[in-house]
């Protein structure tokens, strides 16, 4: 018997773009039936650009016990692999094999009746998961206390906040335990207390010995779970093996210095984005005491006042050192419609000498309007700084200019007390 | 550890409809999701709904009082010597499950997206969800019937034995149809549009409001192609003592049995790609 879990055999899954728009009834089938010999002249009508590979041939085995991190930008396949292996979907060509029961969780709280009370909602969701209903009985006590609903477990679940439904639909996904767990992307809902709780949770099923497929955009999380990583690109398997490599393979296999959208979507939109410095000239290999100008081109086709234009410092590994938005400066954006160019200056002194990567994003109210992460990497160089004139190196991303003093200890015993006195220049930001 | 992964169940996926049909045993295995499912469109309704169950009595029994107003009454039909009212109630609780079931079991798959995209469970406990929660109604209204036959003092006869026969048959029927649309629907949203009417034909060329004795004798065999007339008249004849379905019954199980496992055909061809189409 060997010890493989999942096998996979060049699997592929081609879409037909259009296919919904076109034939949603019987009256448009017939319509394009009729026009189809018509656009055939039209360029780019029929033919290859009418379909494209989500996936295409994969090939890889996972082992059991494996917590396997899959990574990829935007439309690079992650989806799509986990809903072939859910059996969601049909692959359109290759095979896999699966041993043993498989749960997935493309999403939190999956069937959740906004109707159906904390408690009826549990049952449901147990079901729909794969559960039996005395082992959800049986649970029930643990899922409540996971969930932290307490006595509004017997409220519909609609007038529950966001955070309580997350923090259900989690706590049932939890109890799952088949051999061979499917998670999708489910750290990007819920607070940070929240996702403590996941990835906590997602450990202990790790240490049991299961086999976990794990999908996310959160490096860090994915270098402190998985033993190994797949790094997807447009379809295609473009790496595999130790998770260091390939996530520093993805973070730095993007555009480098320079970021311009493939297509224009006609939405709101980030078009290019590019390091330059003071002189607006081109930024090519910065130093430590350079400021860093990053300037975003982005577009608003149509008026949307209170629009935020912001960027994310991530450092090699992922981990995002810090976030900054146009809202910060008191700047408000222009409302559009029309195209714009953001300008952010990282002050000079402030990124310590190493690799980082830029996140940008545009966003309305909460709701994100496009989010490339990341768009552009760069490297920090110690140059002739002056945070590396006494020492060598530094660790951490980013200097912090502290205030210190420094003095000799007074006998407190003595008649007259003298304390340290902190630095008086502080005094006058925090009043 | 080898003798505990050695009974491991393995999945295939390939390419193709068939890697992703349903069987049997795996329907039986999510018996207890389908008993939720049908648990939650109960319970939805009845929360959603002022009259909740009420709505399950007053449907037929209004149709009951249109019926007896313009059909006994107005036009004389006759009903084989049965009061007109508990006539056509006999019929019109069986056929409200099954107007209720087809409709309610077109539009299933395509409202239950959000959970196919989501998760993988066999496809057909959908529509299966759909035409059993109806049921519920066709208990209760089972119940009004009960009464009004109490109140005209109608007996009903040993053939009582049959009735469950003839609702199962009712079921299938309604299941039959439900593979159909709910896998239809999916491509041609227009099937939405069309089955209101079909209900409504479908209706009339069944022995709701007149008794099927009104049919030419060289008609009945193409009559019973249609098994709702077997149904309908099966429950009156196990509930008023009304003359049997008789050869009408085989030509509707036959009728049903061709088109369940066509219907089953069909919706197995389609399984794999609902979550693309829709």
């Amino acid at each position: 018997m060997s010890d493989i879990a999942i096998s996979i055999r060049g699997l592929g899954k081609r879409y037909i773009i259009g296919a919904r728009e076109q034939y949603d009834t019987l009256r448009d089938r017939i319509a394009a039936a009729a026009s189809r010999p018509f656009r055939r002249m039209a360029p780019g009508g029929l033919g290859a650009s009418t379909t494209i590979w989500a996936l295409r041939d994969v090939t890889h085995d996972i082992r059991r016990g494996e917590i396997v991190g899959i990574i990829g930008g935007n439309g690079a396949g992650k989806s799509t692999l986990l809903k072939i292996l859910s059996r969601i979907t049909a692959p359109t060509e290759g095979e896999a094999e699966i041993h043993g029961r498989v749960g997935s969780l493309l999403e939190i709280g999956t069937g959740f009746h906004p109707d159906l009370t904390g408690r009826e909602n549990i049952f449901l969701n147990g079901a729909i998961l794969g559960m039996r209903k005395t082992e959800i009985a049986r649970k029930f006590d643990e899922i409540v206390d996971f969930a932290e609903v307490g006595e509004f477990i017997d409220t519909p679940v609609k007038h529950y906040s966001s955070g309580m439904y997350v923090r259900l639909g989690f706590a049932v996904a939890a109890q799952m335990e088949p051999e061979i767990l499917i998670v999708d992307e489910v750290l990007a809902v819920g607070d940070v207390h929240f996702q403590r709780k996941c990835l906590g949770r997602l450990d202990d099923v790790a240490r049991d010995g299961r086999t976990v497929l794990f999908v996310s955009h959160n490096m860090a999380a994915v270098q402190r779970l998985c033993t190994s990583a797949m790094l997807l690109d447009r379809g295609r398997l473009v790496r595999i093996g130790d998770v260091r490599p390939t996530v520093a393979a993805y973070l730095g296999g993007e555009a480098r210095g320079g970021f311009a959208a493939a297509v224009r979507t006609g939405e709101a939109q980030i078009l290019c984005a590019d390091l330059e410095n003071l002189d607006g000239r081109p930024l090519e290999n910065p130093s430590c005491s350079d400021p860093i100008v990053c300037r975003i081109r982005f577009t608003l086709p149509r008026r949307s006042p209170g629009t935020r234009v912001g960027i994310g410092v991530l450092g090699c590994d992922g981990t995002t050192v810090f976030t900054t938005s146009n809202a910060d400066a008191g700047t408000p954006c222009p409302s559009g419609p029309g195209e714009f160019d953001a300008c952010v200056t990282i002050p000079p002194d402030t990124l310590l000498a190493g690799d980082f990567h830029l996140a940008l994003c545009l966003w309305n109210a909460g709701a994100i309007l496009d989010l490339q992460e990341p768009a552009l990497s760069f490297s920090v160089d110690a140059g002739r700084s002056p945070l590396y004139a006494e020492r060598s190196t530094r660790k951490g991303y980013v200097h912090v200019d502290c205030a210190w003093s420094v003095a000799p200890r007074v006998d407190t015993s003595a008649a007259e007390k003298v304390r340290l006195k902190p630095d008086p220049t502080l005094a006058t930001i925090h009043s | 550890m080898s003798a505990r992964a050695s009974a491991l169940p393995v999945t295939y996926i390939r390419p193709g409809a068939r890697s992703m049909s349903f069987t049997l045993r795996e329907i039986w295995q999510a018996r207890e999701l389908l008993y939720f499912l049908v648990w939650r469109d109960i319970k939805v309704r009845y929360k959603q709904t002022v009259l909740g169950i009420a709505w399950s009595v007053l449907q037929p029994f209004l149709t009951m009082v249109v019926f007896t107003i313009f059909f006994g009454r107005l036009a004389k039909v006759p009903s084989d010597g049965v009061p007109y009212p508990v006539f056509s109630l006999a019929a019109l609780v069986p056929w409200t499950y099954f107007a209720t079931a087809a409709s309610n079991g077109a539009a299933s798959l395509v409202g239950s997206q959000h959970l196919v995209a989501k998760v993988y469970f066999p496809r057909v406990l959908v529509p299966l969800a759909a035409v059993l929660m109806p049921v519920v109604d066709l208990t209760v209204s089972f119940g009004m019937l009960i009464a009004l036959m109490a109140w005209y003092h109608v007996v009903p006869p040993p053939a009582l034995v049959a009735l469950p026969l003839y609702a199962v048959l009712g079921v299938l029927t309604a299941f039959a149809v439900t593979l159909w649309t709910s896998a239809l629907t999916v491509r041609y949203r227009d099937v939405r549009y069309v089955l209101p009417f079909v209900i409504q034909i479908w209706l009339f060329v069944s022995p709701v409001a007149y008794p099927a004795s009104m049919v030419p004798e060289r008609w009945r065999p193409l009559y019973a192609l249609n098994p709702m007339a077997t149904v309908v008249e099966g429950f009156r004849s196990s509930l008023l003592g009304t003359p049997a379905p008789g050869a009408m019954a085989m030509i509707a199980l036959a009728t049903v049995a061709a088109a369940l496992a066509a219907g089953v055909a069909y919706f197995r061809s389609v399984e794999g790609s609902i979550v693309d189409l829709a």
